[in-house]
Formats: structure tokens, sequence, C-alpha cells
């Protein structure tokens, strides 16, 4: 479509065109009148013969366009923004988190904070992180600046609780480990783009 | 300000094109930052020497390439910060610095304020063309306070650097790395400086200089405060929190005397518990250098839940019928007029040991030298070239004076003369040109004559004065050889210009107070040494000047953080709960003369004293609103708190609070009493005197201070004793832990004061030192 006619701005010398419309009836009979005949008309009867047509077809025919939810659910596009997952590392398991701060950091509304302590490994543990949904915006911050690919936006929209610590502790959102294999890479917002390799420079080594 | 203008000759200078002002003689990068001009530099710390270990403040002066650091301003100097060579240099350098780095700047501590992620920013390094085999480094504690990552350690040396030329331990050096040696191809492929820099950093690391796996050091963590990257990190904050997190709140120590700048970092407590809690304390650390005690010991706030009425109503009829308020020297100026007023409105009696002794010595002096106050301050003291000290255990009363002492002899090519009975190992290693002299108590006034009679001109001084000038009678009294120290004299005097002498506490709490402040009065007045003095605690000198203190009181008594009838305390101990000083506004007088501000880092919900002033006299609103109405007459301002600033210029001005106002009037030349050199104190000795980090009950209530309250004795003294005695006074006894410093020498023992439920002082009475038997039990 070409957008000329967008982009004339010019309204006095466009082609308006004036709609044909009957006056609105005044008194009450005829009023009435265009009620009737409004209401009678044949396509009502269309309309009912298609209701149950599709009613034999989904009774008799198994044609059933429903979706039972919640107990089947529609696919979702992975740059859907939901209820956070934690992801782990495939290989050994641990969580990715390194306890950064950068998602606690950049938080539009301030409502992830998170512990961190000096384990026995000499590694940073992240003991304790809890995301209040009560304020999230589901921006998607969080996951786009995690370095680790480790805060991630999950397909799970359902926000219904009967209270919201149900879902706001590290615990929730990481995979259970018995999942692991059935963890999916993140596809959306903040993964890392289909042509990241050829955009890392490598460090030399010499030796 | 009334700061003290000293009249130095300025130069000019051009700094890529632009002219600027200059003093004479200052290195180009200094010069540069006083006149907000940016030059990289990593490995510089103001107040310390120069160590070119970075060389990436190198600039074009006159056309010649120099390191910005180390070379002095000319007259009609031409600079240019950066020239394509220069860039390229510098380049490089980051490049080096970011070879078999870890880069792992999502758990270090320091991302967000480090210097090697800033520069390497600023730089636009963004790829390497270096690369060696690295070396495995491992991460390990120090002592309880330190935590070095050698891997993250860039080889800088400043942590070395403030470690020698400001704290004077020397605890850390460089040491080798076992690394692979560079390829000599690199020297002909890359920047010069870029590789000599590379061929050091690649052969060292840091480490305890005493080849041991521990520092065994003062435990200042300045070293911490320094480093520019996460290589050195106190312990206890490791992992605990992102710099970015974590407020600032600007403050004064409330430890000791030197009133230092700080910084008290706040953030959370944790997901659970969301009051506010301090993570750690940091400083100016390029124009205040802390001591542990600062650095640790932040977290002695009074948690109380709320304000408790019945003990309120009970402290205000506590003040209704009291005689006396018992109180100590961590208190701020605010405070201690709110207790001045109630002596004026109630009449009851104030009683601070430590303040009233150095307020009847500031008095000594007044009148014997006509100056409200002593002359230099701890500034001062450290522009000076030869600088002494008597009457103060340098290492344990006053970290800054200390250091002071240490920095003259490190940048400035000094000289110093330590007089102290207690014997000390690390006074002497502060220069080669220290003498000290370990002297029998009760025998300051000796020190003092030899001071004069090294400086003053014999002209001015009367008959009572010089009749007792024998220099070597007296350096045979003080425990020297007359011989040997006047060789060495000689030799310490060479090209001195500036002379200093710090007192401390010793002189104060001294049956002959008066003569030795009469003393110092004749040195000021005949000679060219200029006296500071070292105020016993926090406050004191605050505390000196705005209450009238009462020497003996009884009746009724109030205890504020001291032992009383009523107790109002800040440690959580008391009858009524008080704010501890990291929960209070106000303001501190400090030993440099100045008038701080410090603000509340940590909540507090209960009753202040301000509010019993409601009560029970008059009181504003706030307790800041006491600040302006502190005693003009006595060197304060009226000026109100909010606008007192808090930091420092990039000069190094000091922009805290204000200075006291000092006046000076002629008085006639007074009469000196004899030196009775049988007043020396013989047998076994008690010092009153706390271990180094421990100044009161707050900095012992902290969790990373580990010194207890115990009898401390030399290693060889500490082995006579057994490891449990009782120290008998001759106004009773005290069982103690004998507990070895390994710095101290000799067989005199000290007994700290930092518990005031102790009652030290009333052991102690008016002097620090006391004989006592010793006994093991
Ligand atoms: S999605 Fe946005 S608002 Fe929610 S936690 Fe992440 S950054 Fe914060
Ligand atoms: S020292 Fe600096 S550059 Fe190195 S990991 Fe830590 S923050 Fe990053
Ligand atoms: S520990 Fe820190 S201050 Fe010391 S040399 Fe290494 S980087 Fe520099
Ligand atoms: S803590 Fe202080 S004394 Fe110890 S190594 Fe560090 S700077 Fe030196
Ligand atoms: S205790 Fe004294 S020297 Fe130490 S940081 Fe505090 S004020 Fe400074
Ligand atoms: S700052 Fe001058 S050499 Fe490092």
């Amino acid at each position: 479509m070409s957008l000329e006619q967008f982009k004339n701005r010019n309204v006095g010398t466009q082609n308006y065109k004036k709609l044909d419309l009957e006056h609105s009836p005044t008194c009450g009979w005829c009023q009435f009148k265009q009620v009737v005949s409004r209401t009678f008309k044949p396509e009502l009867f269309v309309g009912l013969w298609v209701t149950l047509r599709e009613m034999g077809n989904a009774l008799f025919r198994g044609k059933m366009h429903t979706t039972q939810y919640p107990f089947e659910k529609l696919p979702i596009s992975p740059r859907y923004r939901a209820i956070h997952d934690m992801l782990r590392l495939l290989e050994s398991g641990h969580y990715r988190c390194i306890g950064c701060g950068l998602c606690e950091k950049i938080c539009i509304s301030n409502c992830i904070s998170m512990d961190t302590r000096y384990d026995e490994n000499q590694r940073k543990e992240v003991s304790e992180y809890t995301i209040n949904f009560g304020r999230c915006i589901f921006c998607g911050y969080c996951a786009e600046v995690c370095p680790e690919l480790a805060i991630v936006h999950g397909p799970r929209y359902e926000t219904a609780s009967e209270q919201r610590a149900s879902f706001s502790l590290f615990e929730d959102m990481l995979t259970p480990i018995d999942k692991l294999n059935l963890q999916q890479e993140y596809d959306g917002f903040g993964a890392i783009s289909s042509n990241a390799d050829e955009n890392i420079k490598k460090t030399p080594l010499a030796y | 300000m009334s700061e003290v203008q000293t009249v130095e000759n300025m130069v000019s200078i051009t700094i890529d094109g632009v002219e600027y002002k200059a003093k004479e003689g200052e290195y180009i990068l200094n010069a540069a930052r006083a006149n907000d001009v940016f030059i990289p530099a990593i490995c510089y710390l103001t107040r310390c020497s120069p160590t070119l270990a970075c060389r990436i403040c190198l600039v074009e002066a006159d056309g010649k390439q120099v390191y910005s650091c180390n070379a002095k301003v000319k007259e009609g100097m031409e600079i240019t910060v950066s020239t394509p060579d220069i860039l390229a240099e510098r380049r490089a350098m980051m490049e080096v610095y970011d070879v078999n780095h870890p880069l792992q700047c999502g758990v270090c501590d320091q991302s967000g304020e480090c210097e090697l992620q800033n520069y390497t920013l600023e730089l636009q390094v963004d790829s390497q063309s270096y690369s060696i085999q690295d070396t495995k480094r491992e991460a390990s504690d120090w002592s309880s306070v330190l935590h070095y990552d050698p891997g993250l350690c860039i080889v800088c040396e400043r942590c070395t650097t403030v470690c020698k030329d400001m704290i004077g331990d020397a605890a850390i050096k460089t040491t080798s790395r076992g690394g692979e040696a560079l390829d000599k191809s690199w020297k002909d492929n890359m920047p010069k400086d870029a590789y000599a820099m590379w061929n050091k950093l690649q052969k060292s690391v840091i480490a305890p200089s005493n080849g041991t796996g521990s520092t065994d050091c003062s435990d200042c963590g300045e070293c911490v405060a320094v480093c520019p990257v996460g290589a050195l990190v106190s312990k206890d904050f490791v992992y605990t929190s992102n710099a970015w997190d974590l407020k600032k709140i600007p403050a004064t120590c409330a430890h000791c005397s030197s009133g230092c700048q700080i910084y008290y970092e706040t953030k959370p407590a944790s997901i659970e518990d969301r009051t506010e809690k301090i993570f750690r304390v940091t400083n100016e650390w390029n124009y205040v250098s802390l001591c542990g005690a600062g650095r640790f010991a932040y977290d002695f706030e009074n948690n109380i839940e709320g304000k408790d009425e019945v003990a309120f109503a009970s402290a205000v009829e506590a003040f209704k019928q009291a005689k006396v308020i018992h109180f100590n020297s961590v208190i701020t100026n605010e405070e201690a007029l709110m207790l001045q007023t109630l002596k004026e409105k109630l009449g009851v009696k104030l009683i601070n040991r430590e303040a009233r002794a150095f307020q009847r010595f500031l008095n000594f002096y007044t009148q014997a030298s006509g100056n409200s106050l002593y002359t230099l301050d701890f500034k001062e003291v450290m522009q000076s070239d030869f600088v002494m000290s008597v009457g103060t255990s340098l290492r344990n009363d006053n970290p800054n004076a200390r250091y002071a002492f240490n920095n003259v002899q490190k940048m400035n090519k000094g000289a110093g003369l330590y007089f102290h009975p207690v014997g000390d190992t690390l006074v002497p290693t502060f220069g080669k040109t220290v003498e000290s002299f370990v002297h029998q108590a009760g025998h300051e006034e000796a020190a003092l004559l030899l001071i004069i009679d090294l400086f003053a001109d014999k002209d001015k001084l009367s008959d009572s004065v010089k009749e007792q000038l024998d220099r070597d009678a007296l350096i045979t009294t003080l425990g020297g050889d007359a011989d040997k120290f006047n060789a060495a004299f000689d030799k310490m005097m060479k090209k001195k210009e500036k002379f200093s002498l710090m007192v401390g506490e010793d002189l104060y709490f001294h049956e002959k107070a008066e003569n030795l402040a009469k003393l110092i009065a004749v040195l000021e007045a005949s000679s060219e040494v200029s006296v500071a003095m070292i105020p016993p605690k926090t406050n004191s000198l605050g505390v000196a000047l705005i209450c009238d203190l009462d020497d003996e009181a009884d009746g009724f008594t109030i205890g504020y953080n001291e032992s009383g009838d009523f107790k109002l305390s800040a440690l959580g101990d008391g009858d009524l709960d008080m704010p501890a000083m990291n929960q209070q506004e106000g303001t501190l007088t400090n030993m440099h003369k100045r008038v701080t501000p410090t603000n509340a880092a940590v909540d507090y919900h209960g009753y202040e004293l301000n509010d019993i002033m409601r009560e029970v006299a008059v009181a504003p609103k706030e307790t800041i609103d006491w600040t302006e109405h502190l005693p003009t007459a006595k060197g304060f301002k009226a000026v109100e708190f909010d606008s007192l600033p808090n930091g420092y210029l990039n000069d190094g001005t000091e922009n805290r609070g204000y200075v006291l106002e000092t006046t000076s009037i002629e008085v006639e030349e007074v009469s000196i009493e004899k030196f009775d050199k049988s007043r020396g104190l013989e047998g076994e000795i008690a010092y009153r005197c706390n271990p180094q980090r421990q100044f009161n009950d707050f900095s012992d209530k902290a969790h990373q201070i580990f010194e207890g309250f115990g009898l401390y004795a030399s290693p060889a003294k500490a082995e006579t004793l057994g490891s449990k005695v009782e120290v008998t006074f001759d106004m009773g006894s005290i069982t103690l832990d004998v507990i070895v410093d390994d710095r101290m020498e000799g067989n005199i023992v000290a007994v700290p004061d930092f518990k005031s439920a102790e009652n030290i002082y009333e052991l102690f009475a008016e002097s620090r030192y006391q004989t006592v038997t010793i006994r093991e039990v």
C-alpha cells in the first residue's frame, strides 16, 4: 500500500465521502417500527443455524475448538515475559546466578533483593534471593542485564496465588534439580544473538 | 575558614594550553588535581612517596616524557597530558594489566569502584595484544581482618606504600610471584614503559614482610582502603555487598580524639531484616588514614525496640534529684553543652575524669603561655621535619599522632625523638634517625628539660630553667648514653627547619602537671618548637572547652555511659537507653582543633538526652539545634549544624566543619619548679593504657575487634607473670588475664581502661602510672 495519502496532510484537498444515513426516528411509533424491523431479519436464523451446526460438529464429529484451560494451555512466544525462572548449569547442576547484583540494580521497580556471602569454596554464594511480584512490572530488564542468562522470564503467567510469597524465593524459581534435563535454553529477552560467536574477539594465547 | 595560610611561592604552569597556578615544588599530578585537571594515575598516594609502579601517569613536560607523580612543577612549564605516544603507552599498560586478570567483575567486591575497570573503559581497551602463561595464585587471609586475593592484584604497591609511609608497620612487601619470564621479543614490539611495568608486574605479588602467611600488624585496614582493585578486602566484607548498594553516610569517627573523617556505608541488613546496617567504613584515604578501631569497630549501635516511657519517667525523676552527672568523652559537643546547661540551671556537678585532667592541663598551659589552645595541629606536625613525642604511648593512645610521627620520617627526611617509660619495638623502626628514650615513669619533666636544652635560645630562658639544664646529666637520667646521643643528635639536626612536639595523657595525669605545662610554654616561647597536644579520649577537648568540670562530687549520681545510681547508656545496659555515636547527629571537637559534624547511620527509636532536657530544663526541638549555641568565647562558632561541610577538596584542603578560633596574649615569664629526680617510680609498675584498636566500650562491642580486656605485657615480662594475675593497687585490686603484646618491651605492664564498668580510673587515681604488686592466681 502506498503511503502517499497518509503523507498528504493537506486536509482541504482530500476526498471525503459523505455517508447517506437515515435520520434517527423521532416519534415513539417510528422507534418501535425500527426495533421490530431490525430484530426479525433472516440473518438471525442464519446465526442460529451456524451455532447448531458447530454444536453438532463438536459433539458428534470431534471438531472441538475450546482450549481446556487450565488443563490445556496455548503455546506462548519465548519473548513473553512471565514469572521468572532461575536456570542451572547443565553440566554441574549448580545454579547459574553468580550474585553480581546487576538485576537487583537495574530493576526498575526495585523489587529484587539478594543476600550473598563468601562460601567454603571461596566463591560468592547467593544465600537468598527474592523478587517481590507485587511490584514487578515484568519489564524484562533483569533478564536482559544478567550476564549468565541465569534469571530469565519463564512461561508461567498465572500469577494468582494465596500468597505472593509462594513464588518469590530462589528455590521456587530455580529449575528443580530432577528436572534439569527438561530445562529449556531461554530464547527471549536478553538471550544471546544467533551470531554471537562471530562477534567475540579471542584473547591471545601465545604459550 | 581560618586555615593557617602559609605563604607559599606559586608558579605558573600550562596544561594542555591552559594556564594554571601551582605551588612551587609540587608534583605535576598534585598540581593538576588541585586545578581539577585529570591525569590518569593509579599507584600514587597523596601524602606518600611515589613508587612509579604503574607508570600510567606519563605526561609530556617541556617536550620530555615524565611521570607526573614524581616530577615537580617549574615556573613556565608546559605540560601535555596526552600525546599519541603516551596514549599508546597507556593503552598498552591497561592491556597488560588485563593479561591474566580474572575479570570476575561480576562477583568482585570492587566492581563499580574499581580503578582497573575505570581505566580500562577510560582508555577504551577493547582488545588484547599480549599474553603469557598464568601462575597459580591462591587467596588467603593475612589476619583476622585482611583478605588478599593475589589473582586480582595489579601490584600497584599502594598497600605496601601506605603501610610503610603512613602507618609505619611496613608489614607487607612485594615478593616474587614465580611467574614465567617475559619473552624478550616483547621488548622491541611494545611501548617501552608498558614493557618495563609488565616485566615487574609479572615477577611480583604482595606478601606479609615477616615471611609468614600472616601480617601480625596493627590491623588498621588502610591497605584495604587504598587497594584500587578487589585484591585486598576486609575479611568480613568479602562478597557481602556491591559498592553501589551501599549508602555513604559522612561522619566523624567517635573512637579517639583524632576524629577522622569516615563514611559509614549502610544497606538493609538482609532480605528478612530491612533495617539499615553498617557493612563497612570507608574514608577519603588520600587525605586521612584510619586505624583499626575506626575502620572495623562500627557496629556498636544500641538496638532497641522503641520508647520506654516508664524508664523515661524515672530518668526525669532521677535528673530532678541528681547531684552529680558522671560521663566520659564519647559524647558530642551538643550533649556536653546540654550537661553544662544542667549544671547552670540545676547546679549538678559534672564529673569527667579524662577531660578534667586535660582541662586542668590546658588551663595551666594557657596561664603560662597566653595561648588559648595548643599551637600546632597534627596536620602541621606532619609538615614538620623534626618531631618529638613526650608522655604518650604513641602506638596506643592516638593512631594519627603516630602516623604523623612516622610520616615525617618517611616523607620529610625527618628525625624523631621519642620519650616514653614503656619500651616499644615499633617506633624506632619508623626511621633511621629516630632516637627513643625509655625513661623512668615520673621523669617527664626531664624529657621536656632536655628538649628545651636542645632547642631553646638560652638567652630567652629564665634562671629557674637555665639552672636545670645540664644536658649530659639529663640524658643519663632519661636512660640514654650522653656521648652516643650527642653524636646522633648532630646528625639528626642536619637540614631541619620545622620542629614539632606532641604531648599526651601521661602529662595530664601527672602530679607535676602544672610544671610540665609551664615547661611546654617555656619551650614554645624560647625555641622554634611548636606543640600539639593529644586529648586523652574522643571529645575530651570539646568537653574541656564546653563544660565546667568538677574534681570531686558525691550524692545521687547519674552515669552517662559510666557508673552511677541511675544509668543512661548507649550500650544497652543502663536504666534508660541512649543512642550510640553512630545513631546520633552532632559535632565533635578533635585534636586538630576542628569541630567536625557526624551523622546518624543507624536508626534509633528511643529517647535522647535532648528529650530529658526538655522535661527538666530547656531544650530546642533537635539535638543539633544546640550546635549554634556552643560557647563562642571558647573558640566555637555560632553556626548551624546543617551548614557544616564534611569533606576534602581536590587539592587536599580539609573542608570539614570549622577550626576553633584561638587567641594569644602576652604573659609574664613563669617560674619553673625544680625537677626532682627522686620522684621517678620504682618497682613493679602498671600503666593505664589500651591495646591498639581499643578505645572504649564501643570499640569493644564491635565484632571485628578482638583485643581483650587483660594485662598487656612484653613477651619477656609475660613469661614471668603466668597466665592470670591479680594486680593490687593502693586503691584496690583487679584480676586479669595476661596478654602478650609483641611490640612492648621492658617491665611495665599495661592495664586497659576501655571498659567503663571496671572503674580503672579509680585504681589509677590522678596518675597514669602506679606501683602495684602482681601475683599469679
Ligand atoms: S522484570 Fe523488571 S520489574 Fe520485574 S524483577 Fe525484572 S527488572 Fe524488576
Ligand atoms: S578487580 Fe576490578 S577489574 Fe578485576 S574483577 Fe574486580 S572489579 Fe573487575
Ligand atoms: S593488593 Fe591492591 S593495593 Fe596492594 S599491590 Fe595489589 S592491587 Fe595494589
Ligand atoms: S592493616 Fe594496616 S598495618 Fe596491617 S598491612 Fe594493612 S596497612 Fe599495614
Ligand atoms: S580511632 Fe582515632 S585514629 Fe582511629 S579512625 Fe577513629 S579517630 Fe581515627
Ligand atoms: S601514578 Fe605515577 S607512576 Fe603510578
